[in-house]
């Protein structure tokens, strides 16, 4: 445990960079997710369509899909034999933010879409008596429930930051290229490196804590 | 109302401007970093086994030999022999660096691979609780395994199976079968477990359940002397114990492989058998471990101080007496002709020739 506090402290770093591309891939997938995720979200809890229930039944289920399926299915595309295959997507960073943004779209869009059920009925009258279009509607409802929006950002953020499967299956865990906080933590317990594990397991675990704090210090001024 | 809507809306989208913000500088300034620490190189992807990395071996490797060949960036995927041959038929990887002679075959008859040769080869082991509950320490390996099933029986240890059809599974498979037994019956045994993952985690559960195992001498040696493990070695000799290691570069005329970078492959292949690559292997662990974790094979047939043991590796590794009989070569330029002692650097003017080629097209444009 002391070994481990003073890996962390001793700065290696090849163990900021591991961090910092666990950073890079888990925000760029979430912020890539959001792009689509939160506008299926808004049409799906603001407009009647038939079998809105079944789609929002498939998302909710769709949250717990286990990262090694989704790595699987995802490998057998992004691999050279595969559909997607020239781009040459494999083992790069860029296909475990793929995978995560994909990972992460039901979990953003079924939050969201509760969140903003939820905000008050009266808004919409309102904005609509106010002379707003379906698309500005859309923007005052969201603005309303930012706060549930944003909670739903943070769990599909920590949902990818946590993940094991995809960022193993499609990144490779390649040193300097790959090699990601869990695939890490995960190479260095099979190594038998375990006060190299507990340390990297800290640093994890810290970046998570860190994010949902500061994101409930930021909702503070509200209420 | 209205104005209690708007008061609350507007800090509630200055904190998540903010949040978008902190994820989004974040993002950036993380990218911005990873990417001015990867320089743009070609990229040379091994797929290879779980004993090979775990020991670190590959990591130094990958440091001298990108220090001498600058525009290449080696990649290497640690998985099982069986899986890492999968992903280079799947024309994931550029190459495979193993150890099962009769996969490899399997890979080189299916058109995947090309331009074989083997580079270092050590012994396994047989390793086990230091009191020995079953008793065989000092028998041949074909006698300690079915003792060390008898013992089973009796409940009074384990066998420990990798179970992840790597190159030591199939020597394991290879082994029981020598004393006529399928590996595939004894899953269902109650004193045959299957770990199903790699050699560290192998030994650990040999270690936790008291039981034998099957093992690489660097594995073992590499958990051992960080306390992973307290098993002992206890029968380590023979022909039946011998573990090669091979190297094959994809076929660029499979279909799978056509984007593969086979000149890559080949460079690192010639610097395996040159005499640097050939020094890494004699030296890597020495310092360590007091031995070499592996041995350099074209070293042993240089010197020729061991007639018997070059036997050994012909009767397991060759295939139709030769390391890569004439059909599985292509484009091999005196690879097999190759003396141990010429320098490797012989085919670097040529891989500068190319770049600059390459850099001709975008001058003129």
């Amino acid at each position: 445990m002391i070994r481990a506090v003073g890996l962390i402290l001793s700065g290696d770093p090849e163990v900021y960079r591991i961090a910092s591309l666990s950073l890079y891939t888990a925000g760029t997938g979430t912020l890539l997710s959001c792009t689509w995720s939160i506008p299926i979200s808004a049409v799906l809890a603001l407009r009647n369509f038939y079998g809105k229930r079944v789609l929002k039944g498939l998302f909710n289920a769709a949250i717990g899909i286990p990262t090694v399926a989704l790595g699987l299915y995802l490998y057998l595309v992004l691999s050279r034999s595969g559909p997607l295959g020239s781009f040459q997507f494999l083992y790069t960073p860029n296909a475990i933010i793929i995978g995560q943004s994909i990972l992460v779209s039901p979990i953003v869009v079924s939050f969201s879409a509760s969140a903003l059920e939820s905000a008050d009925p009266e808004l919409r009258d309102l904005a609509r008596t106010l002379g707003a279009s379906d698309l500005q509607t859309y923007g005052v409802i969201i603005k309303e429930a930012s706060w549930g929006v944003i909670l739903a950002v943070m769990a599909a953020f920590n949902r990818a930051f946590g993940e094991l499967g995809i960022a193993m299956m499609l990144g490779g865990n390649i040193r300097y290229v790959t090699r990601l906080l869990t695939t890490a933590i995960a190479l260095e317990t099979a190594r038998g490196e375990i006060a190299l594990s507990i340390a990297l397991s800290f640093i994890l675990l810290a970046i998570t804590v860190s994010v949902s704090v500061a994101v409930n210090l930021a909702r503070k001024p509200t209420s | 109302m209205t104005r209690k809507v708007s008061r609350s809306a507007i800090t509630k989208r200055e904190s998540s401007v903010l949040i978008v913000i902190i994820l989004g500088v974040g993002a950036i300034a993380t990218y911005g970093y990873v990417m001015s620490r990867t320089p743009a190189r070609e990229r040379l992807i091994v797929s290879t086994t779980t004993s090979l990395y775990e020991t670190g071996f590959l990591d130094e490797l990958k440091v001298k030999f990108e220090a001498k060949y600058t525009n290449l960036n080696v990649s290497f995927i640690s998985q099982g022999t069986g899986l890492a041959i999968q992903t280079a038929m799947r024309g994931d990887a550029d190459m495979i660096l193993v150890h099962d002679p009769a996969r490899e075959v399997q890979f080189l008859q299916g058109g995947y691979g090309v331009n074989r040769k083997i580079v270092a080869y050590n012994f396994f082991i047989i390793v086990g609780p230091s009191d020995d509950p079953a008793g065989i320490a000092g028998k041949s390996p074909a006698e300690a395994l079915s003792t060390i099933k008898s013992a089973g029986l009796h409940g009074t240890t384990v066998w420990v199976s990798r179970g992840d059809d790597s190159g030591t599974h199939s020597k394991e498979k290879s082994l029981w079968k020598s004393i006529g037994l399928d590996a595939k019956n004894l899953r269902t045994e109650p004193w045959y477990l299957e770990a199903g993952s790699g050699m560290t985690a192998t030994l650990k559960l040999a270690n936790e359940k008291r039981g034998y195992t099957l093992t690489d001498i660097g594995s073992y040696l590499l958990n051992f002397n960080n306390q992973n493990i307290d098993l002992v070695k206890l029968v380590e000799s023979g022909k039946s114990m011998l573990n090669v290691y091979s190297v094959i570069a994809g076929d660029p005329r499979d279909a799978n492989l056509t984007n593969a970078n086979f000149e890559g492959s080949m460079m690192l292949i010639r610097y395996l058998v040159s005499n640097e690559g050939q020094d890494l292997f004699a030296n890597f662990g020495v310092k360590d471990f007091g031995q070499p974790l592996f041995k350099p094979y074209l070293k042993l047939v240089e010197s020729n101080s061991d007639p018997e043991l070059i036997q050994w590796i012909h009767d397991l590794a060759f295939i139709d007496g030769s390391e890569c009989p004439q059909q599985y070569r292509y484009n091999a330029d005196g690879l097999y002709s190759m003396q141990l002692t010429a320098p490797v650097l012989a085919v670097a003017p040529f891989a500068v020739l190319r770049k600059i080629e390459s850099w001709i097209p975008s001058v003129k444009a």
